[in-house]
């Protein structure tokens, strides 16, 4: 395990717990911890916001050379997914990444059960042999969460 | 203000040296630089010096200090650290310094050694230029991060991969008579097309490659040229620098690069011109889609228009306006801490005549050189001009 992030690991505490949040400035600018001010405005009042259940896929990339620490997660699906005043970055878990892609043209096939615009959830997994928890999305509707 | 002009140039290879030390590469690129201005080692004030990951694939940090010592020059010496931006950051310094008087020739380049590691530890130390608690331990990777761009640009845009291997295939083949590129051989579009993916949808030939080597550029004032008789028939013009969210997902708009339109448009403020004054284009094609969003930042291309550019012919060789004849960080190669100074080397030999591909671009006056650090969270342009 890595050395404790403070303010980090809590909200990945939060998350795992599901009670994801993401602290707003009195502009409604979206932030994820550690923050002491806003990081789109400079305000210095933030408040916490639990985050929307489910969020809206913006876009993913399915991994075939991945980054050492998740050599046994390839290919894997990555992905940046809205939550209401933020977006947070994770790994797409409950689809085939062999559906996805590979065409010429770089469309996500008919089959496929993922698309920019897909509902998901958002949670954390802890990874076998993986010394860091990584934030995951799951279809609304796919039960292998 | 002081006019700042690039007196030479120096580049080692670009490619595979696996066995050289960082200083050697610095060194043979300083050696070249020197020898083309003719200017004394004696006379350089100050060494502005660019590195991503030495301290990981060398274990050597303190790098300046012993840059300048193989670079055989006595002064002040500093590293730049903006991931794959180092050395435009370097050079950007460079311009400044001599251009507000406090110094009349500066040393600036940079130098990358990569291929000594293994490929995943690459991948890591690339890596490093994410945000480590939201994007890394995500698992997003350097191409994959590229390639979330990619897909949203195709969603909103439109635009295939068949596009993207046009950029590819333009790239290789401008590199071909390039005697500092990694890659001299051409590729099809359809070799494109067929290579195994990295991160969908981008594929093997959609990335540059993993790459030694090092740039160098002696920089004078205007007056130091005239005084000492050099020839510096190129003036840097312009100099902008913009800088964003670190993380993707911060990121106001995700299908353009905000830090990149910042920084050109200072640059052409500082020159005086517009994009279509510019003749031709160094730009950090790091990904074949990054290409498409730089020169849209640049304002070669509208919103939406650059994926189709190198498809249609507007960027090629024979082009209105040719992009990485160099062959680019794509074929031509990417040292991620020399690049910045090597896209200088190149609009340079360009704007002088004596480039390979010069004579695609015989009448040419005005270059830009756009170089850009992690997924473009920092961006810096320089204008370069034939002087009148």
């Amino acid at each position: 395990m890595s050395a404790h992030e403070e303010g980090y690991d809590e909200w990945l505490d939060a998350l795992q717990a599901g009670n994801g949040h993401a602290l707003v400035c009195p502009e409604r600018h979206g932030s994820l911890p550690p923050r002491r001010v806003c990081p789109t405005c400079g305000a210095t009042t933030l408040s916490r916001e639990p985050l929307p259940e489910t969020g809206t896929l913006e876009t993913f990339s399915v991994v075939h050379v991945p980054a050492p620490s998740f050599a046994g997660d390839t290919p894997y699906v990555t992905a940046i997914a809205s939550f209401g005043p933020v977006r947070l970055t994770g790994v797409l878990r409950g689809v085939d990444p062999s559906a996805i892609g590979g065409g010429e043209d770089g469309r996500i096939d008919d089959g496929a059960d993922v698309d920019v615009g897909t509902r998901v959830s958002a949670g954390v997994e802890t990874r076998d042999g993986a010394a860091d928890r990584v934030v995951v999305f799951h279809p609304i509707g796919d039960d292998t969460e | 203000m002081t006019e700042v002009r690039v007196a030479g140039v120096g580049l080692t290879r670009f490619g595979s040296h696996p066995d050289r030390t960082g200083r050697d590469l610095f060194a043979t690129a300083a050696e070249r630089a020197f020898a083309d201005a003719e200017v004394p080692r004696a006379d350089v004030a100050r060494l502005n010096y660019g590195n991503f990951i030495g301290a990981l694939a060398e274990q050597q940090g303190h790098q300046a200090p012993l840059m300048a010592e193989a670079a055989g020059i006595h002064a002040p010496a500093t590293r730049y650290e903006s991931a794959c931006a180092s050395a435009g950051v370097a050079v950007r310094e460079a311009v400044r310094t001599i251009r507000a008087g406090d110094a009349d020739v500066v040393l600036a380049g940079g130098m990358e050694r990569m291929t000594n590691l293994e490929t995943p530890a690459v991948t890591e130390g690339l890596a490093m230029a994410a945000d480590d608690l939201f994007e890394v331990r995500a698992g997003v990777t350097f191409p994959g991060a590229y390639a979330l761009l990619a897909r949203l640009y195709f969603e909103e845009h439109g635009g295939t991969r068949r596009d993207l291997a046009h950029i590819a295939a333009k790239n290789h083949a401008n590199a071909v008579p390039n005697e500092y590129a990694q890659f001299r051989e051409p590729i099809s579009v359809q070799d494109a097309l067929e290579a195994p993916p990295v991160a969908d949808p981008l594929h093997l030939y959609d990335a540059c490659p993993i790459t030694d080597g090092a740039s160098a550029i002696v920089f004078v004032s205007e007056s130091y040229a005239v005084d000492n008789d050099i020839d510096a028939p190129v003036t840097v013009t312009g100099a902008g620098q913009g800088s964003d969210r670190l993380a993707l997902a911060d990121r106001a708009d995700l299908t353009r690069t905000p830090a990149a339109i910042d920084a050109a448009e200072t640059a052409y403020d500082a020159a005086g011109i517009e994009p279509e004054d510019v003749d031709v284009a160094e730009v950090h094609d790091c990904f074949t889609i990054a290409e498409v969003l730089a020169i849209e930042s640049l304002g070669l291309a509208e919103p939406g228009a650059g994926i189709a550019a190198a498809r249609d012919g507007v960027t090629t060789a024979d082009g209105d306006c040719p992009v990485n004849l160099s062959g680019g960080l794509k074929a031509k190669g990417h040292p991620v801490g020399a690049t910045g100074g090597s896209q200088i080397v190149e609009v340079t030999r360009l704007l002088r005549g004596d480039h390979p591909n010069s004579e695609h671009v015989p009448d040419a006056r005005v270059g830009v050189a756009h170089n850009a650090g992690g997924t473009v969270a920092s961006a810096v342009v320089h204008v370069l001009e034939v002087a009148r």
